[in-house]
C-alpha cells in the first residue's frame, strides 16, 4: 500500500512521515517518533491509556489513523514537564498523591486530566470522576488519582490543597 | 489488532464525499468519528478497500437554529453538542443524553451523525431522534433527500440509506417551551451501552399530560417509538396505575437480545422501569 | 551542640526509613512517560510475532496451510507444532507438573487456543499474515460445564494422557481428572459433623475471572548466533524463574540467557507463568537469527493467558447451638481449563487453600480437592492473593454468615466467638498451618466500633420494615469479613517451584561516599519496591534512601531469587533486605571500632552510625565508615562494604484484616450503591504507609469488579463471551467507590523486621465483603447463599426468585 507523507506539531515540534493509511496514530507516536510514554492497553478504545491531546481534545489514540492527524497539534506525555524539565502541577501531584503505582495508565491520565482542568479548572469529585472515566487504572482504585488532580487544581488556581479529610 | 489495508480519501465538499462513495461503491465507507468502524477494522471484522473520512468537510460540522428547527450536522460531535447553548436550551434531552454515551475522550470524537446513521441498536441518538420527530438529510448521487428518524431503521445496522448516500445533518423541531423530558439509561458502567434505556419528551397541561413521546433505546433490533405506551399517559396525572400500564405497553414492544447485560426477560423488565422513571422525572421537570 | 546540629528526629527523618510516607522514586519517569515497558524495547532489525488461534473450544486441526501468508509481503515465516517439534519444543511443562501445547499440536482444546505463530517484519504485516493462514477444523462436543468433566461419556480431552492413570499429584479417578489432594482428619471431621448439634452445607462458588494488567504480555526474544546467547525481555513476575524453566526446557546453558523485566505495567498474577507467546518469539529468533517481539492484544490476553478462581466449593460447618464451631469439610472442584498450568508452588495441587479454616478455631476439619479438565484456557494464577487463598477466604466467610443466619447470629458476633484467641499465637490450624501472630478480636471490635456497627444493624431493621410496608424498594445489606492470609512462600520445606526452593535474596554494595545499590532476586509491577526496599535499608544501616538505589529484575546482575507474587516480597525479600543490611551493619561497627579505637562492644548503634557508649561525642557516622570501607580497614579485613542474603524464611506469614461493606440494592433493577466500604488491615510492621494504602485502594477495587461483575464467561458452545473491556467488568472511576482504611499493628514474630505483606489482603477479604453485603441484603426475604458475581442482572433475579415480584 502506498504510503502518505504528513506533517505535524508534536509537543511544540514539526515532526513528518510516512504512513499506511492504516497506521494507528498511537503506533506512529510509538514506533515512527519513538516517543512511547503513549501506551496501549486494551485496543478497543475502554481503556484511555494510549490518550494525547490533539488540537484541543483528548483523543484515544488507538482508535484514529495518523494520517487522520496530519496537520494538527499533538501533545504527548513527553510535552506536559514544564519547560525547565521540572514536573507540571499535574505530575507532581500524580506524585504527591500517589495517583500512580505501575505507571502504565498514567500518561494517558495526565493527558485527559490537563485538558479536563483546561476545560473546568476548579472539577468537584464528581466531575473528575467523570472526567476521567474513559480512562482505565488497574492499581491505584483512582481515589489518589482524584486527589492528585485536586492537588494540581489547587496548585494552578494558586490556592491551598486541602487533603480530603477520609 | 491491526486493521487491513485501505485507501484514505479526505474529501473537503460533500458533493466529492457523495462522488467517491457513489464511484468506490461497496468498497467504500465513510469515516466519521471512527469509534465503531475502527475498532471493526482492528477485528478485521470490516475491511473496505477505501475509507472516505469526512473530517474535511467543513459543511458537515455546527449546530444552528432554523426558525422552529435545530439543524445538526451530521460530523457534530457529542462534546459539540455538550457544548452547545442552542441545544442546551432548546432540546435539553440530547445534552443529557450526550452525557451518557461513552466517555469524554470518545465524545470528543464521535458524531451525532455516526451514531444516528450506522443503525446499531445499541447506539442512543436514534431513539432520541425519533423521540424528538426528527429528519435525516441524506445526500445521494441523485441530489438529496429527507428521511424521517422514525422511517430510517429497518434492523440492526440495516437503515434506509442507500448506496452512495450519506447522511449530511439532522433536522430537529424545537419542542415547545415547558416541555419535560428525561433520557433514562441504565448501563452496567461508563462506555457501556444501554442495559435499557428510555426517552420522554412530554407537555403538560393542568397536572395532566397534553402530548407524550416515548423513545427506546437497545431494546430491539431498531430504535423503537412505544406509541401505545404513550398513549396511555395522555391525559393522565400518571398515577400509578396508568404507569404500571404504560410500562406494560412499552414492553410489549420490546425484543431484546440476551446477553452479558442480562436476559430477555431482565432487559423488557428493567426497560418498563426506564420508561416508568422518564414519564415521572419529565413530569417533574416539566412547566 | 550548636543551632545546627541536626536533632534525633531531624537524624531519623532525613534518612525516609521504615514507617515513613515517602514519595516514589519511579514516579520521576513514569510521570514523563519515561518508563521502559517491554513493548518500548526496540532493537535493530526487530521481527515481530503473532498468534493464529482456534475459533473452535475443542476441534482436531486437520491441516494448516501457510502458503499464502508466506506470500504476504513482510512475513517470513510461519511456526507450527511440527516446526516446533524438530526443537523438541510442541509442548512445554508447567508450573503445575502437567505438560501444554505450545501451538495446537493434532488438536485444539480451547477457544483462541495458538495454533501457528507468524513472523513478520512489523505487527502490521503479522496481522496480514494471521488472516492468510488456513486452518482446517474438525469440530469435537465441547466440554464447558466442570460438573460434568467426570461423567462416564464425557468427551475425551486430553488425548496425550491416554492411559495414564496418575499425574504429577497421584491417582487420576477418569480421562478428566486431573488430581485428587485432600488434607485433614477425615474420621474425626466426621465424627464431629455426626454429633453436631447444628450444620449447615452450601454449594459456594468461586468463578472464574481474570487479573487483567493494564500492560499485556509481552515479550522480546534475541537470539545471538555467535555467542549462543539469548536474551529475553519480558513481562515477569520472576525472571530467574524464566531464566532456568528456559535453560531447563530449551537445553542452552544458563549463563548464556539473560533475563531482563523492565517497567512492568501491573501483574496482579497474570506474569508468573510462561506462555506460548515466549516460547515461539524464542523459537523465532532462533530461526531467523533475529530479535523477536510479541506483544499479546487485550483480548489474548482475556482469553489465552492465565485466568483465575472457577473453584466450586460444597462447604459444611458443624456447630453447636451457641455457635461455636466444631468441625469444618469442604470438597472442591476444581475447573483447570485445558492443561493445569497453576501457577502454584509445585507441591500444592490447590495452593495454600488449606488456610480455609480461616481465623477460627476450628479442632478439626477436612478437605478434598479435585481437579478436572474443561475445554477452557489454562492458568489458574493468583490473581491477586496467594495461591488460592481468595479462593479458600471466600470460602468461609460466605460459609460463616450462612452458619449465623441458621443460627439467628449476628455475623459478627458469631465471628468474634469463634476467633483464634491471642494467647494461642502461634496458632495450629486443623488443616495444618501455624500461625505466627494475630489479635483479630481488638481489629474486628476497632471495625465495628469505627462504623457503628449497631446502629447500621438498626437503620436496616427500619429499612427492612419499610420495604415489606412497601414504602421503599431499597434493600440494605452489610458485609462483614475478617480475613486471615498465608503468604510469604515460603519456607523451603514446603515451597518450591519445580524444584526450586522459594527463598529470596538481596544483595546491598555500599559506595565510598556514603551511598549504594541493592539488588533483589523480586520485580515491582507497580509496588513500588525501588521506594520501600531502600526504606529497610535506611532504618537498617543508617543512610538516606535517597542515596540507595534499588535495582530489580535483571538476572545477569540481580541475585537468584523466585520473584515477586503471592505477597512474597516483603515477607520473604524485605527480610533478605534486613538480614544483608545487617551484615553491612555489623562489618560497620568493625570498622567503626577500629576508627574510634573502641572495642566493637563498646559502641552502641545510633540512628545513623556508632556511637561509643557513655562518651556521646565519640561518634562515627555510616557515611564516614563507608569512606573507611574502601581506603583504612583494620588491619586483616578485606576491604568494601557488601553483602548478600539469601532468606529461607522459617515460616509463612499470617496478615489479617476486618471489612465492613454498606450497600443498598434496587430490587428492581438490581442495581446497588456501595455505601459505605471500610477496611483495617493488620500487615505487621509498616514500612510505608502511603504504599500500603495504595495498594489496599487497588487491591479493594479489585475484589469490587470480581464480586460485583468481573467473570470470564464460556457460553455452553464454549465460546468466551466476555473477551473484551466492553463485556469483561473493568470498573471506571465512576463506579468504584470510595475507601476508608484503617489499621493494627501486630508484628510477625519471626520477620526480622514484623513485617507481614500487604498488596494482596483487600482482594482476599475484600470479595468476601461485597458478597456477604449482597447476600445479607437479601436474607431477610429468606436467601442463603447467592452465587457471585453480583452484577445488576443477577441481583435483580435474586430478587425475583425470593418473590419480590409476585404481588406487584
Amino acid at each position: 500500500m502506498a504510503k502518505t507523507h504528513i506533517t505535524m506539531q508534536v509537543n511544540g515540534a514539526e515532526v513528518e512521515g510516512l504512513v499506511e493509511p492504516r497506521t494507528l496514530l498511537v503506533h506512529f507516536i510509538r514506533e515512527n517518533l519513538q516517543m512511547t510514554g503513549t501506551h496501549i492497553g486494551c485496543e478497543t478504545t475502554h481503556c484511555g491509556a494510549c490518550t494525547v491531546d490533539i488540537d484541543g481534545m483528548s483523543v484515544k489514540s488507538c482508535t484514529m489513523f495518523a494520517v487522520q492527524a496530519n496537520g494538527s497539534d499533538i501533545t504527548t506525555i513527553e510535552g506536559m514537564a514544564n519547560p525547565d524539565g521540572s514536573l507540571s502541577a499535574l505530575q507532581e501531584g500524580f506524585r504527591m498523591m500517589h495517583g500512580l503505582q505501575c505507571g502504565f495508565c498514567t500518561p494517558g491520565m495526565i493527558m485527559r486530566a490537563q485538558r479536563l482542568l483546561k476545560e473546568n479548572p476548579s472539577p468537584t469529585e464528581q466531575e473528575i470522576r467523570m472526567g476521567i472515566s474513559g480512562n482505565i487504572c488497574r492499581c491505584t482504585g483512582y481515589q489518589n488519582i482524584v486527589k492528585a488532580i485536586q492537588y494540581a487544581a489547587a496548585k494552578i488556581n494558586g490556592v491551598e490543597f486541602r487533603e480530603a479529610a477520609e | 489488532m491491526i486493521p487491513g489495508s485501505f485507501s484514505y480519501h479526505r474529501p473537503t465538499t460533500l458533493v466529492d464525499a457523495v462522488k467517491l462513495l457513489w464511484t468506490l461503491g461497496d468498497e467504500a465507507r465513510p469515516l466519521a468519528g471512527g469509534h465503531s468502524l475502527v475498532p471493526m477494522m482492528k477485528l478485521r471484522l470490516a475491511t473496505p478497500e477505501h475509507l472516505v473520512d469526512l473530517h474535511g468537510i467543513a459543511d458537515l460540522k455546527g449546530i444552528r437554529r432554523d426558525g422552529s428547527k435545530v439543524l445538526i450536522g451530521a460530523m457534530t460531535t457529542q462534546h459539540d453538542l455538550l457544548a452547545s447553548d442552542e441545544v442546551a436550551r432548546s432540546i435539553p434531552i440530547l445534552h443529557e443524553a450526550a452525557l451518557l454515551i461513552a466517555d469524554p475522550q470518545v465524545r470528543y470524537r464521535g458524531t451525532v451523525g455516526g451514531n444516528v446513521a450506522n443503525g446499531d441498536p445499541g447506539n442512543d441518538m436514534p431513539a432520541l431522534m425519533m423521540t424528538l420527530g426528527a429528519t435525516y438529510r441524506l445526500e445521494g448521487p441523485d441530489g438529496g433527500r429527507e428521511v424521517a428518524a422514525a422511517d430510517y431503521y429497518q434492523g440492526a445496522y440495516f437503515t434506509a440509506i442507500e448506496p452512495g448516500e450519506l447522511l449530511a445533518s439532522i433536522s430537529i423541531p424545537v419542542p415547545p417551551a415547558g416541555h419535560g423530558f428525561a433520557y433514562e439509561k441504565l448501563k452496567r458502567k461508563v462506555g457501556d451501552y444501554a442495559t435499557a434505556a428510555a426517552a420522554v419528551v412530554l407537555t403538560m397541561s393542568g397536572g395532566k399530560v397534553a402530548t407524550c413521546t416515548i423513545g427506546l433505546t437497545n431494546l430491539s433490533e431498531t430504535p423503537l417509538l412505544a406509541d401505545a405506551a404513550a398513549k396511555e399517559v395522555i391525559g393522565t396525572g400518571l398515577d400509578a396505575a396508568t404507569l404500571k400500564k404504560a410500562a406494560a405497553a412499552a414492553e410489549a414492544i420490546m425484543a431484546p437480545a440476551a446477553d452479558a447485560r442480562g436476559p430477555i426477560e431482565y432487559r423488557k423488565h428493567v426497560g418498563g422501569i426506564m420508561v416508568t422513571r422518564a414519564l415521572q422525572r419529565a413530569a417533574a421537570n416539566a412547566a | 551542640m550548636n543551632d545546627m546540629t541536626p536533632t534525633r528526629e531531624q537524624r531519623t527523618a532525613a534518612l525516609e526509613g521504615m514507617g515513613c510516607k515517602r514519595k516514589r522514586v519511579e514516579d520521576i519517569r513514569f510521570t514523563q512517560g519515561k518508563g521502559n515497558y517491554v513493548d518500548d524495547v526496540k532493537l535493530p532489525g526487530m521481527l515481530h510475532g503473532d498468534f493464529v488461534r482456534s475459533p473452535h473450544p475443542h476441534a482436531r486441526v486437520k491441516s494448516i496451510d501457510d502458503s499464502e501468508a508466506l506470500k504476504v509481503p513482510g512475513v517470513l515465516a510461519v511456526i507450527t507444532a511440527e516446526t516446533l517439534k524438530t526443537v523438541n519444543l510442541a509442548w512445554m511443562p508447567t508450573l503445575a507438573g502437567d505438560v501444554q501445547m505450545v501451538l495446537a499440536d493434532g488438536k485444539v482444546l480451547f477457544q483462541n487456543q495458538e495454533v501457528a505463530f507468524v513472523v513478520a517484519t512489523d505487527r502490521y504485516a503479522a496481522d496480514d499474515g494471521i488472516n492468510k493462514v488456513k486452518v482446517e477444523y474438525e469440530p469435537l462436543p465441547p466440554l464447558v460445564d466442570p460438573f460434568k468433566s467426570m461423567d462416564p461419556n464425557a468427551p475425551v480431552l486430553r488425548e496425550d494422557l491416554a492411559g495414564k492413570t496418575s499425574g504429577a499429584h497421584g491417582p487420576r479417578k477418569h480421562h478428566n481428572h486431573i488430581f485428587e489432594w485432600t488434607v485433614g482428619d477425615k474420621e474425626l471431621t466426621d465424627a464431629a459433623f455426626n454429633k453436631a448439634e447444628v450444620t449447615i452445607k452450601e454449594m459456594i462458588s468461586y468463578h472464574r475471572t481474570h487479573p487483567s494488567p493494564l500492560e499485556t504480555c509481552q515479550c522480546v526474544c534475541s537470539f545471538d548466533k555467535i555467542k549462543g546467547e539469548l536474551t529475553i525481555w519480558g513481562t515477569f513476575q520472576a525472571p530467574h524463574v524464566i531464566r532456568t524453566v528456559v535453560a531447563l526446557i530449551a537445553k542452552l546453558p544458563e549463563q548464556k540467557i539473560h533475563v531482563i523485566a523492565p517497567d512492568i505495567g501491573g501483574g496482579f498474577g497474570n506474569k508468573v507463568g510462561a506462555y506460548p507467546g515466549y516460547i515461539c518469539a524464542a523459537v523465532a529468533s532462533i530461526v531467523t537469527g533475529k530479535p523477536v517481539k510479541w506483544v499479546e492484544d487485550r483480548i489474548e490476553n482475556l482469553t489465552a493467558t492465565s485466568f483465575a478462581r472457577d473453584y466450586h466449593m460444597t462447604t459444611e460447618i458443624a456447630a453447636t447451638k451457641e455457635g461455636k464451631v466444631t468441625g469444618l469439610r469442604v470438597h472442591v472442584l476444581a475447573d483447570h481449563g485445558a492443561f493445569d498450568a497453576c501457577a502454584d508452588p509445585s507441591k500444592w495441587p490447590a495452593g495454600f487453600f488449606n488456610i480455609v479454616t480461616g481465623s477460627y478455631d476450628f479442632p478439626t476439619a477436612h478437605l478434598a480437592v479435585d481437579g478436572v479438565y474443561t475445554n477452557k484456557a489454562p492458568g489458574g494464577v493468583a490473581y491477586r492473593c496467594s495461591f488460592r487463598v481468595t479462593e479458600a477466604a471466600y470460602c468461609i466467610e460466605r460459609a460463616m454468615d450462612i452458619l449465623a443466619q441458621k443460627l439467628g447470629m449476628d455475623p459478627a458476633e458469631l465471628r468474634l466467638k469463634n476467633f483464634i484467641k491471642p494467647e494461642q499465637f502461634p496458632y495450629h490450624s486443623a488443616l495444618g498451618w501455624e500461625y505466627d501472630s494475630g489479635d483479630y478480636g481488638t481489629a474486628m471490635r476497632k471495625a465495628m466500633e469505627t462504623v457503628k456497627y449497631a446502629e447500621l444493624r438498626k437503620e436496616q431493621e427500619q429499612m427492612r420494615a419499610a420495604f415489606k410496608r412497601g414504602e421503599t424498594r431499597e434493600i440494605m445489606g452489610i458485609g462483614v469479613s475478617f480475613f486471615t492470609e498465608i503468604v510469604g512462600a515460603g519456607p523451603s520445606k514446603n515451597c518450591d517451584i519445580l524444584g526450586i526452593a522459594m527463598f529470596d535474596s538481596c544483595e546491598i554494595r555500599m559506595h565510598p561516599t556514603g551511598a549504594g545499590i541493592a539488588r533483589m532476586g523480586t520485580k515491582s509491577q507497580g509496588q513500588g519496591h525501588e521506594t520501600t526496599w531502600a526504606q529497610i535499608i535506611a532504618t537498617e544501616i543508617g543512610i538516606p534512601a535517597d542515596n540507595i538505589m534499588v535495582e530489580e529484575g535483571n538476572t545477569d546482575t540481580a541475585p537468584y531469587g523466585l520473584g515477586t507474587y503471592g505477597s512474597r516480597s516483603t515477607p520473604v525479600a524485605g527480610a533478605a533486605i534486613a538480614m544483608a543490611a545487617r551484615k553491612i551493619r555489623a562489618k560497620a561497627q568493625m570498622i567503626a571500632a577500629y576508627k574510634l579505637e573502641v572495642h566493637e562492644d563498646d559502641l552502641e548503634w545510633d540512628i545513623d552510625g556508632f556511637r561509643v557508649k557513655g562518651l556521646p561525642g565519640k561518634f562515627m557516622s555510616m557515611k564516614d565508615i563507608c569512606w573507611a570501607a574502601y581506603n583504612s580497614v583494620p588491619p586483616g579485613m578485606e576491604p568494601g562494604l557488601e553483602a548478600v542474603s539469601y532468606y529461607d524464611p522459617p515460616n509463612m506469614t499470617y496478615p489479617f484484616g476486618a471489612y465492613i461493606c454498606v450497600m443498598t440494592i434496587d430490587v428492581d433493577t438490581g442495581v446497588y450503591k456501595v455505601r459505605r466500604f471500610y477496611a483495617l488491615d493488620d500487615c505487621g510492621t509498616r514500612i510505608n504507609p502511603m504504599i500500603i494504602e495504595g495498594q489496599v485502594h487497588g487491591g479493594l477495587t479489585e475484589a469490587f469488579a470480581i464480586a460485583m461483575g468481573q467473570e470470564i464467561r464460556y457460553d455452553a458452545e464454549g465460546n468466551v463471551v466476555t473477551g473484551s473491556f466492553m463485556d469483561f467488568f473493568m470498573p471506571t472511576a465512576v463506579e468504584t467507590p470510595h475507601w476508608e482504611t484503617d489499621f493494627t499493628v501486630t508484628p510477625s514474630p519471626h520477620h526480622p523486621i514484623g513485617a507481614k505483606g500487604v498488596g494482596e489482603s483487600p482482594n482476599v477479604g475484600g470479595v468476601p465483603a461485597f458478597s456477604n453485603a449482597v447476600n445479607d441484603a437479601f436474607s431477610f426475604l429468606g436467601s442463603t447463599h447467592i452465587q457471585m458475581p453480583h452484577d445488576f442482572w443477577r441481583n435483580w433475579a435474586a430478587a425475583k426468585s425470593l418473590g419480590v415480584f409476585a404481588s406487584a
